[in-house]
């Protein structure tokens, strides 16, 4: 075993995530803590590492089976770099890659995972985790006892700039594994988001909509708002794949990042990955029943309103 | 084709959560229970290749998560062809290594094409059940589904990434798929269809014997956030609250007029 901490990378075959520098950052401070080294596992295009200056080692498996992100492919190729490498601790995404491998890896490595990981900390030589359930209600502290750990980590919960640099770290290549030959998938084709009728992220004012309006019936409610304030409307994931707004309205990890003067959000509960969308906003006001909802910590203003109240009250004050 | 769909029963977040004694659980007692989202969306997905293609659908809960009969009828009433309870191990399992270890063997004794269940569920602590379960039977799986195609012995599925970009991934079965939405919205299952569907029983107990998997990591506390940077809350009359948001968006020049 070595004391090293080892960031999956992730990346579209270009550019390294900003998530991987969040990660990266991370690695540093527990590195240091641990006596090990920060070292990041790039599967795919090996002339990626010169992004990664903020590393110790770029850990390198390329392979044309690597060239995109192939779950499998990345599965089997970060095995190789494991074993090979023995690190302490292994940081992933809660991200698509990191919803596929970390999980995987914890299986196939025999290592304890916490997934939802929102802090990070050494003690006693202890790797703890405190990992985020329940939509962000509970935080629960979890060890990572043993040899070998895996922490799956939550998009901005690690500032991304401690995790950039622009050293020149050791490339340390590790043969592709010959799995990578015969796998039981591949990449048929590749679909980029189509743009819609209105670009929510240059709006400057957000009306949003949550589970919390019930029905699609009900979306004019919120409508008659947004037109009374002249902006559109935008939702959480749950009432887009419901159908009843479309997709380009989404905020969050799978959705847009909005960054609005002021974001407007009824019967929302705040789960972490729709915060991920929307926390930089200038002034977050809430509307949720529920007065322990998740918002509440990232909102300026709260209401514990019904919004079937508040929302016609709202329209009726600006139409006056 | 055989399409296992394994559901879960997770605490509902609309209630308030409490936690053990100790501070190292959730406090299930007094909890209201209800089938994880994305367990959901997985069944409608399965459903919807039945539809598209014919298929075997079983639906699969633990006999020990909380209401897990309802949810099973629930699912036969949608349109599932069977469902089974499965039993063994100890206690209510808590993490996910544990639940993929009674579906796993589950799985050995009736042996699935492909398995399609949540991407995700609220409490999972030790990671997500697809990869794990895939782990185990060493399938091919893939996560953060958004719809599946089946074909003669392979599946294409739609695999999506952050701002909504989207794989096709051409899949050969056995596989496990992680459902992040299906491709419409879950039907509903009238009352009295579920009502029929529990008259009817049929709910098959499977005994599972779970072999050890990966280490799990150890709880040492639960808490709720600090409450740090807590919103200012708007109090007073619904008017009261519409004239504070009002007066707050003017403030900004967000309201024209
Ligand atoms: C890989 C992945 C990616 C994801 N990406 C996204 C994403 O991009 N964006 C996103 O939003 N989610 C995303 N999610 C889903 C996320 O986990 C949550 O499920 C989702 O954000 C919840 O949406 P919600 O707040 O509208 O619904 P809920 O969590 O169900 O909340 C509804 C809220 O409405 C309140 N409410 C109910 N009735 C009223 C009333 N009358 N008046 C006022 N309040 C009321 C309730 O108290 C509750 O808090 C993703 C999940 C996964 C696994
Ligand atoms: N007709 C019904 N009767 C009782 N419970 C239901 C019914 N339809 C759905 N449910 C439950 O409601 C929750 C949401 O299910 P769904 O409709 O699939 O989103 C789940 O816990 C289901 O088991």
């Amino acid at each position: 075993m070595s004391n090293a901490v080892l960031v999956l990378a992730e990346h579209d075959g270009k550019q390294i995530s900003d998530s991987t520098y969040e990660l990266l950052g991370a690695a540093r401070g527990l590195a240091a803590a641990l006596g090990g080294t920060a070292e990041v596992a790039l599967l795919g295009p090996r002339d990626l590492a010169g992004q990664l200056g903020g590393a110790d080692v770029v850990v390198s498996v390329d392979h044309p089976a690597l060239a995109q992100y192939l779950p499998q492919a990345s599965e089997v190729a970060l095995l190789a770099v494991v074993a090979e490498r023995s690190p302490r601790l292994v940081l992933t995404t809660c991200a698509t890659p990191g919803l596929d491998l970390a999980a995987a890896l914890s299986v196939r490595w025999r290592a304890p995972l916490a997934a939802y990981v929102v802090a990070l900390d050494v003690a006693d030589s202890a790797v703890v985790a405190t990992a985020q359930i329940l939509g962000g209600k509970v935080l629960a502290e979890l060890e990572l006892p043993g040899e070998h750990g895996i922490a799956a980590v939550i998009g901005g919960a690690f500032p991304a700039a401690a995790g950039r640099g622009d050293r020149a770290p050791e490339i340390a290549e590790v043969t592709p594994p010959a799995e990578l030959d015969e796998l039981a998938m591949s990449l048929v084709q590749v679909t980029e988001p189509q743009g819609g009728d209105v670009d929510i992220t240059t709006a400057e004012l957000l009306v949003s909509v949550g589970r919390g309006i019930e029905s699609e019936d009900n979306i004019e409610l919120v409508q008659d708002l947004g037109d009374a304030l002249g902006v559109p409307l935008s939702a959480s994931r749950p009432v887009v794949d419901a159908g009843w707004l479309p997709k380009t309205r989404q905020v969050g990890k799978s959705g847009l990042t909005v960054k609005p003067k002021a974001y407007l959000a009824f019967g929302i509960s705040g789960a972490p990955e729709h915060l991920e969308g929307m926390r930089d906003a200038e002034l977050v006001i809430a509307c949720n029943t529920d007065a322990n909802a998740p918002i509440f910590d990232v909102a300026h203003y709260g209401t514990t309103a019904d919004l079937f109240d508040l929302v016609p009250a709202l329209t009726e004050k600006l139409d006056q | 084709m055989r399409i296992v769909v394994p559901i879960k029963a997770v605490p509902d977040l609309v209630e308030e959560i409490e936690l053990t004694a100790d501070e190292t659980g959730i406090d299930r007692e007094f909890l209201a229970f209800v089938v994880s989202e994305w367990d959901a969306q997985a069944l409608e997905e399965a459903l919807l290749i039945k539809d598209a293609n014919g298929a075997e659908v079983v639906a699969a809960g633990l006999a020990s998560d909380p209401d897990i009969d309802q949810a099973l009828y629930t699912a036969i009433a949608k349109g599932a062809d069977a469902a089974v309870k499965i039993t063994g191990g100890e206690g209510e399992p808590v993490l996910t290594g544990e639940r993929a270890a009674l579906l796993a063997s589950y799985l050995a004794s009736e042996p699935a094409d492909l398995v399609v269940t949540g991407v995700q569920a609220a409490d999972d602590l030790d990671g997500q059940l697809p990869p794990m379960l895939a782990a185990r039977l060493g399938w091919p799986h893939v996560s953060v589904v958004v719809g599946i195609a089946a074909t003669d012995g392979a599946i294409t599925a739609r695999q999506e990434f952050a701002g909504g970009r989207v794989h096709e991934l051409a899949v050969r079965l056995p596989a496990v798929i992680g459902v992040q939405a299906a491709r419409q919205a879950p039907r509903y299952a009238p009352i009295s269809r579920v009502r029929q569907a529990m008259q009817a029983g049929g709910l098959r107990e499977v005994a599972a014997e779970p072999s050890r998997g990966a280490p799990a990591p150890v709880v040492r506390r639960m808490f709720r956030p600090e409450r740090t940077s807590r919103a200012e809350m708007l109090t007073g009359s619904t008017d009261d609250v519409a004239e504070a948001i009002v007066g707050l968006l003017r403030g900004r020049g967000l309201v024209k007029g």
